[in-house]
């Protein structure tokens, strides 16, 4: 089992080294627009988050981009 | 006594690992916000308020207050026949980032206090930007600690100790489409269920018509969960984006649950911005609930629960968002918004049934849904 998982990982890395970062700096000016935000107001997205965890069984797994701000 | 302190760690893991896209310190800003939640005979509003402030491009440093304040006449407190009730929650949280090179090191901690709930969460976090900061991956862990009173009754005190983990990878797929990837794994153990709340029972297990009784839910002492979320975002060929999400939750106690959101934004005449959003959200019961049981628990390890967050439902929400934001000529401020967010949910219960209204035989009562709307205006200034 080890050495299966020893070559996965030698074969998946071995395919990855060639890849470059396809996607460059000059490139990003649609990625920086607000627009692109998952939650352009965090106090909000936290409030949102907490309306619903307070009513559904479900917690966790929403990012951190909702609720990066520190408040609930 | 509200249902779950969990959030308080989310939001604080959230914090820790701030900025998902890109390991940079998070804007400076300030925000104010009056909320109000009003639905199934339930009224939560308040203010929010949050200042970051940045020292030296390395530090960033904000504060958080936020206050609750409940006025509930659920259908829960209406059918045990209890009296409507009013409260106050508060909130303070402090939270520190710091950007070494292409990583953020982030701590925080959040107290929440209530006249019958006190709560207390302390996080970490670290993100990291590498393959030329297309990709970011982040760690998160958050500690709560929580204890539990029950109002009328001085003896009893309970305790809850929470552990949140949490992985997230953000990836920029395209130079239009970034990609977000969650997984958080939580577990929590003590005093889980509301002191307040009760399950029915059949009063003669034979005869349904004989009506039911009452008496304390029971419910386990551990609680673990997994969720897995997706996140896609694409800018469209004018100023506008699209989002859709996708969420999957499972835990030990029987539930499972999946949540499907998209998103359409939109900017107006360059200062107005709309958003769109449309959410589904369904989840199976827990093992151990039940609208209506036939026999009273025997003991502690017979659990029982009739907490409607616990039982198999659906909801839907529609969010119409708008903001209006403008340059501020000013020394200490570079723009200022104003926003208003409204959201309609819809709740359908599939197995827990309306027992305010009266005429109809234990056991067939019709099932309980309602609506409720969310309010948000939000007043930020970016400095």
């Amino acid at each position: 089992m080890k050495v299966l998982l020893a070559l996965i990982l030698l074969v998946t890395c071995s395919a990855c080294s060639g890849i470059q970062p396809w996607v460059k700096p000059y490139e990003r000016q649609f990625l920086a627009d607000p627009v692109m935000q998952f939650e352009r107001d965090p106090v909000a997205g936290a409030y949102t988050e907490h309306v619903y965890q307070a009513r559904e069984g479900a917690r966790g797994g929403t990012g951190g981009g909702g609720v990066g701000c520190g408040c609930n | 006594m509200a249902a779950t302190r969990y959030w308080l760690a989310a939001a604080l893991l959230g914090l820790c690992c701030a900025n998902a896209q890109a390991t940079v310190l998070p804007e400076e800003r300030a925000d104010a916000m009056y909320h109000r939640y009003d639905g199934g005979g339930i009224t939560v509003d308040g203010p929010s308020l949050l200042v970051r402030k940045n020292f030296k491009e390395t530090v960033s440093v904000s504060g958080n207050y936020y206050v609750d304040n409940i006025s509930s006449a659920s259908v829960d407190v209406v059918a045990s026949g209890a009296s409507a009730y009013t409260e106050e929650r508060t909130e303070y949280s402090l939270a520190a980032d710091y950007l070494y090179g292409r990583s953020l090191f982030s701590a925080g901690m959040t107290v929440s206090d209530e006249n019958d709930y006190e709560a207390s969460t302390f996080a970490l976090g670290v993100s990291q930007d590498f393959f030329g900061d297309l990709t970011t991956l982040s760690f998160g862990y958050a500690l709560g600690q929580d204890d539990v009173f029950q109002n009328g009754n001085d003896d009893f005190a309970e305790s809850i100790d929470r552990h949140n983990f949490r992985v997230g990878l953000s990836q920029i797929l395209t130079p239009r489409m970034v990609m977000d990837f969650n997984y958080e794994l939580i577990t929590d153990e003590g005093y889980l269920n509301n002191p307040y709340r009760s399950y029915r029972y059949l009063s003669d297990p034979n005869d349904p018509a004989a009506g039911y009784q009452f008496a304390q839910e029971v419910y386990p002492h551990t609680r673990t969960s997994d969720a897995a979320g997706l996140r896609l975002r694409y800018h469209l060929p004018w100023r506008a984006a699209v989002g859709g999400s996708y969420r999957f939750f499972t835990d030990d106690w029987g539930i499972d649950a999946n949540t499907f959101q998209l998103t359409y934004t939109h900017v107006l005449y360059e200062n107005w911005t709309l958003d769109l959003k449309y959410r589904w959200y369904a989840q199976s019961q827990a093992d151990f609930y039940q609208d209506l049981f036939t026999n009273p628990s025997q003991d502690e390890k017979d659990y029982r629960a009739r907490d409607k967050e616990l039982s198999e439902f659906q909801d839907q929400t529609y969010s119409l968002y708008l903001s209006w934001e403008r340059p501020l000529a000013v020394r200490f401020a570079d723009r200022a918004r104003v926003s208003f967010q409204y959201d309609w949910i819809q709740f359908d219960y599939d197995n827990f049934r309306d027992l305010t209204q009266t005429g109809f035989t234990t056991g067939e009562e019709p099932l309980y849904d309602f609506d409720a709307s969310v309010y948000k205006v939000i007043f930020t200034v970016l400095y």
